[in-house]
């Protein structure tokens, strides 16, 4: 019989399919695990809509529920409980050594062009957070791209969402 | 969800599936390498959208994504005359993207007020996304907001997004023909 602790240890071993340094579980998109009668439920919330990487998630999910010999059931909620806050402090780090900015915090209401041109955001590589908005897009929808003049390297920056 | 309700949800659906292939259609060819890359971007998030709204409408009405958005024939979509039009030019596509944006703004507020959870939690999911979209349109459009070309451009647009959902122009159906060539082209019920 399977439990709740090994489930998550499974999907824990999952990596993102657009940025494998992190995992499933590092980047906060599993909300709840429950186990029943040989069915494993997974509530799981999409990144962004777009993602083409959602169905690559789900069907790995799946496939290491079924490696547990359980039965999955992988639920799909498209409300606003995903934020870019639920990448977990671990998460962040692996996220920083490879390149990629983790995002800003959160707040109650959207970012902006300013907030995005203004000076808090820290370059992955040396620190400074004198660093420019080079786009607000970058090669997926969860990115955009930086330019750090201090050690004149570009970076990729997690949106806040 | 009552009939009123799917009915808006289906007409933000199909503007933001025509609007997502007509936002592509600047990929590899926009004047800027960065907004080859935001186009491309937008386009990807838009149809992401239409797809989530698609599958909330299909699951009320028992049917599916791929049929509402495909199935359909050209007359019987819902979306306005403003994101209909194809490859426009760059001041054109600016004056839209920033029209859009800003009515797009509007009724992602009412919705995300509904009763119906489902409908506020995926428009307060789907407004978070557009935020950036909204940033992109208002950096062009301060940019280009004292230039002639852009403003006769706002000015010929404007009227489009009013224009009723029922008359649509030849591109759509122009669009429909290469939009849904792939799946008219297998047998019934093939599965996706």
């Amino acid at each position: 019989m399977v439990t709740a602790e090994q489930v998550w240890n499974a999907l824990a071993e999952i990596p993102d399919p657009e940025i494998p340094v992190i995992s499933l579980v590092d980047l906060g998109v599993i909300r709840d695990v429950g186990v029943a009668n040989g069915t494993v439920r997974v509530a799981f919330t999409p990144t962004f809509l777009g993602c083409p990487a959602l169905e690559v998630m789900r069907d790995a999910m799946a496939e290491r529920i079924r490696e547990l010999g359980a039965e999955p059931e992988i639920e799909v909620l498209k409300d606003d409980s995903w934020s870019t806050d639920r990448i977990t402090p671990e998460g962040r780090e692996k996220l920083r050594v490879s390149g990629f900015a983790p995002p800003a915090p959160r707040e109650a209401s959207a970012p902006t062009l300013v907030q995005l041109q203004s000076n808090v955001f820290r370059c992955p590589y040396c620190g400074s957070t004198d660093t420019k908005l080079e786009n607000i897009f970058g090669p997926t929808p969860c990115r955009s791209l930086r330019y750090c003049p201090s050690c004149r390297q570009p970076f990729e920056q997690f949106k806040t969402i | 969800m009552n009939e009123s309700e799917a009915r808006s949800l289906l007409e933000i659906a199909d503007d933001e599936l025509i609007l997502g292939w007509r936002d592509s259609e600047w990929t590899g060819i926009a004047p800027l390498l960065e907004e080859d890359v935001a186009f491309s971007s937008i386009a990807q998030n838009e149809i992401g959208h239409a797809r989530a709204l698609y599958e909330l409408v299909a699951g009320e009405q028992g049917t599916t994504a791929d049929e509402l958005a495909f199935d359909r024939a050209p007359e019987e979509y819902r979306c306005t005359r403003l994101v209909e039009l194809r490859l426009l030019d760059w001041e054109k596509t600016i004056a839209r993207h920033y029209l859009y944006e800003q009515a797009d703004a509007a009724r992602l507020e009412q919705l995300k007020q509904s009763d119906d959870a489902e409908i506020a939690g995926l428009a307060a999911k789907i407004d978070r996304e557009e935020a950036y979209h909204r940033m992109h349109a208002q950096m062009w459009f301060d940019r280009l907001k004292d230039e002639p070309r852009f403003t006769a451009a706002l000015d010929a647009l404007r009227p489009l997004l009013d224009a009723g959902r029922d008359e649509h122009s030849p591109e759509l159906a122009e669009l429909w023909v290469e939009m849904t060539m792939v799946r008219r082209s297998q047998p019934a019920g093939t599965a996706w």
